[in-house]
């Protein structure tokens, strides 16, 4: 390929990858449109107040907002072709990552122990779906971040792979902003309206 | 639990009508294979089509598809005709009250997610990319897949009628009677998997010729130099990446009320159904734009062409089709004014649905005034185009009429109703997706159909639709409601259900001379081939290559500078030494079919509740995508001294 054509190619990936990342904010739009149509249709089941705890829900926001703050660093490593702070930023945006998604099966455990399961309600049902699929969708995140850092490290800092790690980031930062919509709609609104 | 889940010898599909459909199945499974062994055509097969990523080739395999889909489509109709004008009084008709739900469930469903949408992305794939001067779409691989998860998704719907039987809840499967408390066996599943994974490829395609028309469009092109196809193109595909991500949405969800015991859309505990119904509508009411702004394209090129005029109104035709888009997401609440929103909401949505007549009315008028003065020639696509502007008239006034919340309290899920749909999507869709095809055929197979039997067929389709659909009109106003398997004798309906029936029988003779024009114009084709690449005296630039195209569509990237590229290039005709150069093409690869095949086993299993095997497809897929991205050798070079025989073989073939 030429580089004209390289850059061509590269221009229509991450324009392809934005555009689907609007498809994915549809999708969540949906899931949000029906959470909050549900919110109230707890079925004599517990609410959002009796479920929730501002400090867990705080402390899970405060590792993933961190784990986008060390994704960015790691890009501007990429940029200058540092490959080592990359791995690191990476490797610490995964970690935290990993922490984040353990904290909210932790809930999600202790949700389904209490007999709260996305049985219970209509509630709770979009609740788990919603707040599920954003774990999921870390979950994606967290394998593409994986097969990344093996790539980077056998193949280093080439074109194609920075291209792809500023790919990942946007989409990691992505799932940060539907986490902070998460914590508005879902959590603050949940314990105070 | 089992291993085979809830599959066992008592889901295997019983009574003659059916019977007759497994029977068709299998014949059919059974000639292809064996008319493949006999002529030796596996490795063709596999090389020039299960492999392929060229969107010709693609856009070939989506219509065949849809044609086949199309058949099956039609025999539902047709049983649902014969039903009603026989099942009156004493006697009952030969379908019992079940599985005339789900004729119509299937009928519905093919229809608009096999037939429309695949005869849609069949003439994207085919024309778009030839039409902005490109020689491929914008992600190769992504759109093989789209085609692949497509067909799956078709074929696993299809199975239902082997296995277990499909969905008897309408075309979009309304809860609560689509919760397992009242539909417990697999046919809703059928309906949930099959919309499902056909849907990730219609999201999937919009996002690649989203791209594609945005990134790839040839030297020159600006926005406002494209074929207005292009323009249509772009409108249904952001309609598409902003519509089908709710569907997929809105069926998970179905899908977990259904699996996992969830309460989004149940009778009871906290769900709420017609929550259901305002989220379908809003993926459902965008959708029928998706499927009719490409045909709207196709006309936009058919008129100017046969008229030999430059469209009229290209600006206005712009404006026309973003106001549709932006319109079509602001109409959703009319399909359910009978919800009991209250007069305000319904009077919103009432004024948005007759001000989305506005823009289509502008593009009925610029392809009239097209035609004024020009030189019309009258071919079979512009017999269609004819036949849409008067049917697709008659239908939108319907429309309109039920846009007053008031009239359509009275015409609600009525007759009226049938008719008016079926006139918009008859009439404006598929005549514009057969214009279309008759239009482009001879650019991709060499040569032209026959335009006697092209025309006989038209014929046909036109009264037969008349006929089909005047009387459900009346039927509607006289208070026939939509999904009847039987009505009383009393009523003085019969006779208005016998005449749609001999409309119905009129389309299938039409369908008959369609079949018979394929064959009959592959037999002669020597006698009908296209030399030059430009049969109709086109005016954009597909018609500037060789028919068929070579694989790669351009030796050179045109320039286009003007609208109508195509045509300003025939009046400044310069020669040129042809200086060729290598070119950059994808590799074949079997992987969109391999992952479209685990996405079958995922929804097969969901269906079946068999648990390991979608966990298995889901496992494949996450594998295969991983294992591709760990290779970049995805595309090769075909060297300029290639090209260069290809082309010169291309020229002396007719010389």
């Amino acid at each position: 390929m030429s580089t004209q054509e390289r850059q061509a190619a590269e221009s229509k990936t991450l324009f392809g990858f934005w555009v689907y990342l609007m498809t994915d904010c549809v999708l969540f739009a949906s899931l949000f449109a029906t959470f909050a149509v549900l919110r109230f249709n707890t079925n004599g089941g517990p609410t959002g107040e009796d479920l929730f705890n501002l400090s867990f829900v705080f402390k899970e926001t405060f590792i993933l907002l961190t784990s986008s703050f060390a994704c960015g660093l790691g890009i501007l490593a990429a940029r200058q072709g540092n490959k080592r702070l990359c791995l690191s930023m990476f490797g610490l945006t995964f970690a935290l990552g990993l922490a984040f998604l353990g904290l909210e099966l932790h809930e999600f455990n202790k949700l389904y122990n209490d007999g709260d399961s996305w049985r219970r309600s209509g509630f709770l049902s979009a609740f788990f779906t919603l707040v599920g699929t954003h774990g999921a969708h870390i979950t994606a995140g967290l394998i593409w971040m994986g097969t990344m850092m093996l790539r980077v490290v056998q193949q280093g800092l080439t074109t194609n792979n920075i291209k792809r790690l500023t790919m990942l980031s946007l989409f990691w930062h992505f799932l940060d902003i539907v986490w902070i919509f998460i914590f508005t709609v879902v959590y603050l609104m949940g314990l105070v309206l | 639990m089992s291993l085979l889940g809830r599959l066992n010898w008592d889901a295997v599909q019983h009574g003659w009508v059916i019977a007759g459909g497994q029977v068709t199945l299998v014949a059919v499974m059974l000639a292809v294979v064996g008319l493949l062994t006999y002529k030796k055509r596996w490795g063709w097969l596999w090389r020039e089509w299960l492999t392929t990523v060229d969107p010709k080739r693609i856009g070939v395999m989506y219509i065949v598809f849809a044609m086949l889909m199309l058949l099956r489509g039609l025999a539902d109709a047709a049983m649902m005709r014969a039903q009603q004008a026989v099942s009156v009084g004493p006697h009952h008709g030969f379908l019992d009250p079940n599985h005339y739900q789900q004729i119509f469930t299937a009928h519905g469903t093919i229809m608009i997610f096999f037939v429309a949408m695949g005869l849609m992305f069949g003439l994207i794939n085919l024309v778009v990319p030839m039409q902005i001067g490109s020689r491929d779409v914008a992600f190769p691989f992504l759109n093989a897949t789209s085609f692949w998860l497509y067909a799956m998704g078709g074929m696993l719907l299809n199975l239902s009628l082997v296995l277990g039987g499909f969905a008897a809840t309408g075309w979009l499967a309304y809860p609560p009677l689509s919760e397992l408390a009242y539909s417990p066996g697999p046919g809703v599943d059928y309906w949930i998997w099959g919309l499902q994974i056909a849907g990730v490829g219609s999201l999937m395609s919009g996002i690649n010729f989203l791209v594609t028309i945005i990134k790839m469009r040839a030297p020159g092109m600006k926005l406002m130099k494209m074929p207005m196809f292009c323009w249509s193109v772009l409108g249904a595909m952001s309609l598409v990446v902003f519509a089908f991500p709710i569907l997929t949405a809105t069926l998970t969800m179905l899908a977990l009320d259904r699996t996992l015991g969830m309460h989004f859309f149940t009778a009871l505990n906290g769900g709420n159904p017609m929550m259901y119904v305002n989220l379908i509508w809003a993926w459902g009411h965008p959708e029928v734009y998706i499927l009719v702004l490409p045909a709207f394209g196709v006309y936009s090129e058919i008129v100017p062409t046969f008229s030999r005029k430059p469209l009229f109104g290209y600006t206005s035709m712009v404006w026309a089709i973003w106001g549709i888009v932006l319109l079509s997401f602001l109409v959703w609440l009319h399909h359910f004014f009978t919800m009991g929103a209250g007069a305000d909401v319904n009077a919103f949505f009432g004024v948005m649905t007759m001000a989305i007549a506005v823009p289509t009315g502008v593009k009925i008028f610029n392809w009239l005034f097209t035609m004024y003065r020009g030189r019309v020639r009258f071919t079979t696509p512009m017999l269609w185009f004819i036949g849409f502007v008067t049917t697709f008239t008659m239908g939108g006034v319907a429309g309109v009429i039920m846009a007053i919340p008031a009239a359509d309290f009275e015409l609600h899920n009525s007759l009226f109703l049938v008719a008016h749909f079926h006139t918009m999507i008859i009439g404006g869709v598929v005549f514009g997706y057969f214009a279309g095809l008759t239009y482009w055929f001879p650019k991709f197979f060499g040569f032209r159909l026959n335009e006697r039997l092209g025309k006989y067929a038209f014929y046909c389709w036109f009264v037969g639709f008349l006929l089909a659909f005047i009387p459900l009109y009346i039927l509607g106003m006289m208070g026939a409601t939509r999904r009847l398997d039987h009505y009383d004798a009393s009523l003085g309906w019969q006779w208005l259900f016998i005449v749609a029936a001999v409309g119905v029988a009129l389309v299938l003779v039409g369908v008959g001379f369609q079949v018979l024009q394929l064959y009959y114009s592959i037999k002669n084709r020597h006698a009908n081939l296209d030399k030059t690449g430009d049969p109709w005296l086109g005016r954009t630039l597909e018609w500037s290559t060789a028919s068929p195209p070579p694989f790669y569509n351009f030796a050179h990237i045109p320039l286009a500078s003007e609208r109508d590229a195509y045509w300003e290039m025939k009046k400044h005709k310069g020669q040129v030494t042809p200086k060729y150069e290598s070119i950059t093409l994808p590799r074949n690869t079997i992987m969109p079919l391999t992952i479209s095949l685990m996405a079958f086993m995922f929804g097969f299993g969901m269906i079946w509740h068999m648990y390991w095997l979608p966990i298995l497809g889901f496992f494949g897929i996450v594998g295969s995508i991983i294992w591709r991205s760990t290779s970049d050798e995805h595309e090769y070079k075909l060297p300029a001294a290639k090209v260069r025989q290809i082309e010169e073989e291309l020229e002396a073939r007719y010389a």
